[in-house]
């Protein structure tokens, strides 16, 4: 089963891609792919929001999945995700304040939102570096992991705040900017905000897999194999945190994803990095483009947030595989 | 038996001292490691050997001071890949180990020997094989890690020390959790491996006893400090073990080679106190 996991994976994350932006409330025919030919509508439905949507979930998925699996072996610690670190915090904090102000323009394309959401991101992320290169230890994982859960706590305190002081339209923009969801992403304009973070980092983590191998072993044992640990941590650190705040930005805290993703691809495909990066960057993009799918279509003409399905479709699907397969997933 | 003792100097520390916090762990630490040479470091719980054994390896635990020349280079001008190509560190058997199956453990031990995105290539799954035959471990090249006991993961440990190529092995505790017979066993790949291919061996034990019947000679620490230099058998001394660990034990002569060997008094609680209740 383990050489054609990742081929029937590709295939299968191919499959959503092609078949995705066809489904939905308005359907849509197969020549509208090409042509404007009968009511017109089709062909820009189909340009204009469903495949921009559709791969921007994609890289979406891929970013978080690759993410989870990243800070998981570095932490060592199953239950990481890529919002660990506080990213989605700082950024759901930036939105949070854009809402609040009601700075509502577009630079050079780019939502305001989307903007403030990433600059909060990159806020948390030299918050977190800044307490954690001052300590000590240098970048210790456990003063990283304390700083990451306090620095989070703080800002979503401070979104809180935000949310009480304001009134309740304001307020419940910012809750439902929090859930995650993909309805923001029209044309190609997130696409191309996307995909130079998501293609970046993902190539730092792929270029990093053999020392994710040894770091998830132990940090000594990958120090003593000739790994310089701190600097392979801090270049997983900034790649990861710098692709999951542009996909936060663009797509809200989308959750569970980063977390289950690639403990599923450990019980598909095994422990070892090389071929557990391919596996959760095509299952985490498929789970995500599945996810909004459905987010988009079962409660037609109302949007669910896809941040909702993630864990309603993929608990009970991580669970059923885990009971199956318990005994080989080991500690990570 | 030849053992090379003027061999070239491999490591040698000049008033090594290294602090954590405010607590100073090693004080004014310095010797020589020659190529070849098996050298065991002994020393009460505390005494900061495992501290010094990370020293050699470059893991730094805290604030440094003093001279550690590594081949006759400052330690900090080495490049932590280049190093692990000279010397791998054995840790102590982690409990908590990850499902790889062997093979991919062992190959992880080529990573110094990788080029930047260069796949693992022939030669390292030879290596890799080649390690796991030296040390018979051929029979588990597809069992998971996990599921080890812990003498056939210290064997893995050894045989990633041998794939990794280094000729300065490391080694912290090799033979604790172990029971008697896989402790010879593990032993018997050391010394092997000093013996044949000339593997420059520091090791940091309590099992004074094994200490003395395989090394060259011994540092016994205390308290960071170095107290004790010399050879096997002039360590098995009541004078110097009070010194070192702050009692005496009982000396009884091995029966073959008639090196003095610790064993335990017993009875302590019979006599001396009232049992703990």
């Amino acid at each position: 089963m383990n050489r054609w996991t990742i081929p029937v994976l590709f295939v299968v994350a191919l499959a959503a891609l092609a078949v995705a932006p066809f489904v939905g409330m308005e359907p849509i025919p197969l020549q509208s792919l090409w042509s404007r030919s009968g009511d017109g509508w089709s062909f820009d439905i189909l340009w204009q929001l469903r495949i921009p949507r559709v791969v921007a979930a994609f890289l979406a998925g891929a970013a978080l999945s690759t993410s989870g699996m990243a800070f998981q072996a570095m932490f060592r610690n199953p239950l990481a995700t890529p919002f660990t670190l506080g990213v989605s915090s700082g950024a759901s904090l930036g939105a949070a304040v854009c809402i609040q102000q009601q700075w509502i323009f577009l630079f050079w394309g780019v939502p305001s939102v989307t903007l403030a959401a990433f600059l909060g991101a990159v806020a948390s992320i030299v918050v977190v570096y800044a307490l954690t290169a001052g300590s000590r230890r240098g970048s210790s994982t456990a003063t990283m992991l304390l700083a990451g859960v306090a620095v989070s706590f703080f800002f979503s305190s401070l979104i809180l705040f935000l949310q009480y002081i304001s009134d309740f339209t304001r307020s419940f923009r910012m809750l439902r900017w929090v859930m995650g969801g993909l309805e923001g992403v029209v044309t190609f304009g997130d696409v191309l905000t996307l995909t130079p973070f998501v293609v970046s980092g993902s190539l730092i983590v792929w270029y990093l897999t053999h020392e994710l191998n040894l770091l998830c072993t132990g940090e000594e044992f990958a120090h003593s194999r000739g790994v310089d640990v701190r600097r392979t941590k801090l270049a997983l650190f900034f790649a990861v945190s710098l692709m999951i705040g542009a996909v936060v930005s663009v797509c809200g805290p989308i959750g569970f994803v980063g977390l289950v993703a690639p403990h599923i691809c450990r019980l598909l495909v095994g422990p070892d990095h090389r071929r557990l990066l391919s596996a959760s960057w095509l299952f985490g993009g498929t789970m995500l483009v599945v996810c909004d799918t459905a987010a988009r279509t079962v409660m037609a003409p109302t949007e669910l947030p896809a941040g909702i399905l993630t864990a309603l479709l993929g608990g009970p699907f991580f669970l059923w595989l885990l009971l199956r397969r318990r005994d080989e997933l080991g500690d990570l | 038996m030849t053992r090379p003792s003027d061999g070239r100097i491999v490591i040698e520390a000049r008033r090594l001292g290294c602090t954590i916090g405010r607590k100073p762990i090693l004080r004014d630490v310095s010797f020589q490691v020659r190529q070849g040479e098996y050298v065991s470091i002994v020393g009460p719980n505390g005494a900061g050997k495992t501290t010094l054994l990370k020293c050699l390896d470059r893991i730094v635990v805290g604030q440094i001071s003093g001279e550690l020349d590594i081949e006759g280079r400052s330690w900090r001008g080495w490049r932590q890949s280049d190093l692990a190509k000279l010397a791998a560190l054995v840790p102590q058997a982690d409990s908590r180990a990850m499902p790889f199956s062997v093979e991919q453990f062992l190959l992880m031990s080529r990573y110094p020997h990788l080029s930047p995105f260069a796949t693992v290539r022939a030669s390292d799954h030879q290596a890799v094989r080649e390690a796991m035959a030296a040390t018979d471990a051929l029979e588990f090249a597809g069992r998971r890690m996990d599921t080890l006991s812990s003498g056939e993961r210290q064997r893995i440990s050894i045989a990633a020390a041998l794939a990794q190529g280094a000729t300065v092995w490391l080694l912290d505790e090799p033979t604790t959790f172990l029971d008697y017979r896989h402790q010879d066993e593990i032993l018997a790949l050391v010394a092997s491996a000093n013996r044949r291919l000339g593997v420059t061996v520091v090791a940091v034990t309590h099992d004074l006893n094994h200490a003395v019947l395989e090394s060259d000679r011994i540092l016994a620490l205390c308290d960071g400090s170095l107290v004790f230099e010399g050879r096997p058998a002039d360590v098995m001394e009541p004078g110097v073990l009070r010194r070192i660990y702050g009692a005496a034990p009982l000396l009884v002569a091995h029966p073959e080679t008639g090196m003095p060997m610790i064993v335990p008094r017993g009875g302590v609680l019979k006599t001396s106190e009232e049992p703990p209740r």
